[in-house]
């Protein structure tokens, strides 16, 4: 496989190789641009994966120490796991569990449709819906979203079944097996869901998208793109007309390189990135890269989240099969009679007997807690996820003491729940019980939100420089050849999980560059 | 997670127990072993006092009480605090439960016959680092152990049974 110098200064240099890295890294191979992939991690194949959620953990997350602060329970209950994301080839994109949704048309313009929410930082998106419909229907293409496509839907395994019969019992219409980037059949040289069921852990199969075995390769076929595991990067260095030539990163030996860079696409997730671009302060940014403004880090977003399980008196053993083919959108508009602003989805949910021990009630112990867990083969589950607000105070910043094995702060994730959120919350907690009770649920518990698998808005797109990080192609405000190409670029979060909108971004942003390099503008 | 990893237990940690003494409590100690007669089985403790490990064991079932489950379960759990390091924090702790189970019902804690007794107990200690160190460390110690997973229903690895495509991954019949 191709391998440049690093003192190639025409290279477009990527840091991170998940849903945004791994498809502006591709992408730009495909349009003929040589690229080096710097990803963090270690690159496991599918048949590395394996099927047990705590060995898994432990081969793809990122457990890097973190710190949290704040009054979310995270921060309570896994005070140095802010999030569940993974450090490894693919990104996140190795854990995630396909929910593939477009944002609504109002989700891009929420200052103005929702308008002044007390202590909510809202802003209108710089792109439209109109913008992004296209990317959406080339992301759906590249990553075979059922129900679009002419791609039938996933078949629904029990936890669907019991989760269908409560929301159609209680009136809800819009409720089908989800848009979900996993084969229903074979597909783009990967194999139709098995329904093995450990989508979280790795998908053995490959019927599930990940930037890993579905995109990475096509770009290295070209023989314009490298991927460099174990690269951990420390810094973006700049030149005095301020802009950026390179990148520092740590080898899998520890030792410090220089890669040089024609431009730089920052995609290290919502936490990393922010953090790099704070590290990379000099005498010309004193507060860090493109964020003269203030923006970088702040408005951190991680969607508004928990979990409902049902206990029934007969088996659900909802474990089998695809965990989040699941899906009910009746509660996703924006409907302020309900208390609240913005919406949220309901997704089907299952987590292994070892995971749902950790995560039903952290810290519950007893006979009320264990009693649940007698009931686990006839449990149902389903997740919450809705739109939570933005907020300048919650934010990715870097810890005063703590410092990583080469010496730079860790990031601290402060979060506290808006109000608007914790309205939410109650709301759809309410529903989900209702939904379980409504086929005879013996008991429900409404379950705490995990640490956070969306994290979001920490460089924020805007129209104006004064208002964000990056302007509507993620291009730095400040610095013209660097961009930011993952979730941390969301203005605002919309109720819908992110990676569709984080890939069809991330293919918008790719044609961008290939065309500003092609007419010598970068 | 992190302070929640997987211990690293076997049940090669355990020995044959077949000669010992029979007694009235399910778990007896001998020597610096600990014997369930009931279950057939041996503990040697090697750093902790085999008093301690079977105080532990027996908390270990109060914070996550599973009448399915065989005391052993709790056993390999607790193997994890048998450890040089951990002596001092663990004795001490139990010290503490006991002197508080003294005064409340006039014996040590593993004597009393009432869960709920016992369990009023544990509120009292419950944000001891002791207390808090066993919870957490129990997490996985019990819940991680693939024998305890079919006692819940739970079937694990799936992929080398081909998934669940032909095993019934929709085949509830009660809705
Ligand atoms: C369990 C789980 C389930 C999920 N399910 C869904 C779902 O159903 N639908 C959905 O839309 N989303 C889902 N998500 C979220 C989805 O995975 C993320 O939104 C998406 O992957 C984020 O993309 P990203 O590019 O921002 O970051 P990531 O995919 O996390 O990629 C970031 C990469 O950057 C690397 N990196 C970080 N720092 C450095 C550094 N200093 N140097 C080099 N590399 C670095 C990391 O190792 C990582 O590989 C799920 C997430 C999890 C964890
Ligand atoms: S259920 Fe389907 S998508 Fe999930 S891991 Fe199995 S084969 Fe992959």
């Amino acid at each position: 496989m191709v391998k440049f110098s690093k003192d190639d200064s025409s290279v477009v240099v990527v840091i991170g190789s998940g849903a945004g890295g791994g498809v502006v890294g591709t992408d730009l191979a495909l349009k003929g641009i040589k690229t080096v992939i710097l990803e963090a991690g270690k690159r496991h194949e599918t048949h590395d994966f394996i099927n047990d959620e705590w060995d898994s953990f432990s081969q793809l997350a990122w457990t890097d120490q973190r710190m949290t602060s704040g009054s979310w329970r995270v921060a309570k209950d896994f005070p140095q796991l802010p999030a569940w994301i993974v450090k490894s080839v693919g990104g996140s994109t190795t854990h995630w569990a396909g929910a593939s949704l477009r944002f609504q048309e109002h989700e891009f313009k929420t200052k103005s449709t929702y308008g002044n929410v007390q202590g909510a930082n809202l802003l209108d998106w710089p792109i439209t819906l109109k913008d992004l419909e296209p990317y959406y229907a080339k992301a759906e293409d590249r990553m075979g979203v059922t129900r679009t496509n002419g791609i039938k839907g996933l078949p629904g395994n029990n936890n669907f079944k019991v989760f269908e019969k409560g929301a159609k019992a209680i009136g809800y219409k819009d409720v089908h097996t989800g848009t979900m980037a996993i084969n229903s059949e074979e597909r783009d040289g990967r194999p139709g869901c098995q329904q093995v069921g450990f989508c979280f852990q790795g998908c053995k199969f490959g019927a599930k998208w990940s930037t890993l075995y579905a995109e990475i390769p096509k770009g290295e076929e070209t023989g314009k793109l490298e991927v460099r595991p174990e690269s951990y990067v420390l810094k973006i260095e700049h030149d005095k007309t301020g802009k950026v030539t390179g990148v520092v990163y740590a080898d899998k030996d520890g030792k410090v390189q220089r890669q040089k860079a024609r431009v730089v696409c920052l995609a290290g997730n919502s936490i990393e990135s922010p953090r790099i671009l704070l590290n990379s302060h000099s005498s010309m940014f004193p507060d860090g890269l493109g964020n003269s403004y203030g923006h970088v880090g702040r408005n951190y977003m991680r969607h508004m989240t928990g979990s409902v399980y049902g206990i029934f008196d007969k088996p659900v053993r909802m474990w089998r099969g695809t965990v989040m083919a699941g899906i009910i959108k009746d509660e996703a508009m924006h409907n302020s009679s309900r208390g609240f602003v913005g919406g949220y989805e309901m997704e089907t949910l299952s987590l292994g007997l070892p995971f749902m021990a950790a995560f039903l009630n952290p810290g519950a112990w007893g006979r009320s807690f264990t009693t649940a867990l007698d009931a686990y083969e006839n449990m149902a589950g389903m997740w919450l996820v809705g739109e939570d607000m933005p907020q300048e105070t919650n934010r990715v910043s870097l810890h005063s003491t703590a410092k990583d094995a080469h010496g730079l702060p860790v990031a601290n994730v402060h979060f506290d729940d808006h109000p608007n959120d914790i309205a939410m919350r109650n709301h759809a907690y309410k529903q989900g019980s209702a939904i379980y009770d409504a086929v005879g649920a013996v008991r429900t518990f409404p379950t705490p939100p995990y640490p956070s698998t969306h994290n979001l808005g920490t460089n924020r797109m805007s129209e104006k420089p004064r208002d964000g990080v990056v302007n509507k192609w993620g291009r730095s405000h400040e610095i013209p050849n660097l961009f930011v190409s993952d979730g941390s670029v969301f203005t605002t979060g919309g109720c819908e999980n992110p990676t569709l909108t984080i890939v069809a971004l991330a293919t918008r942003q790719a044609e961008y560059i290939a065309d500003q390099m092609n007419k010598g503008n970068i | 997670m992190g302070e929640q990893q997987p211990p690293k237990l076997t049940r090669r940690d355990f020995i044959a127990s077949s000669s010992i003494a029979v007694g009235a409590a399910a778990i007896v100690i001998s020597g610096s072993a600990l014997v369930s007669t009931k279950e057939s089985w041996g503990l040697e403790v090697k750093h902790l006092s085999p008093e301690a490990m079977s105080t532990l064991i027996q908390m270990s079932r109060d914070i996550y009480p599973h009448d399915r489950l065989a005391d052993r379960y709790y056993a390999i759990a607790c193997k994890n605090f048998d450890k040089p390091d951990l002596k001092e924090t663990i004795e001490e702790g139990i010290k503490i439960l006991n002197k508080l189970s003294q005064t409340q019902f006039g014996t040590d804690y593993v004597n009393i016959g009432w869960e709920a007794e016992r369990t009023s107990l544990l509120e009292k200690i419950q944000t001891t680092p002791m207390f808090q160190a066993l919870r957490g460390s129990l997490v996985t110690g019990i819940y991680n152990q693939k024998e305890v997973w079919p006692l819940f229903g739970y079937q694990g690895a799936s992929f080398e049974h081909g998934g669940y495509i032909d095993r019934g991954f929709d085949d509830i019949d009660w809705l």
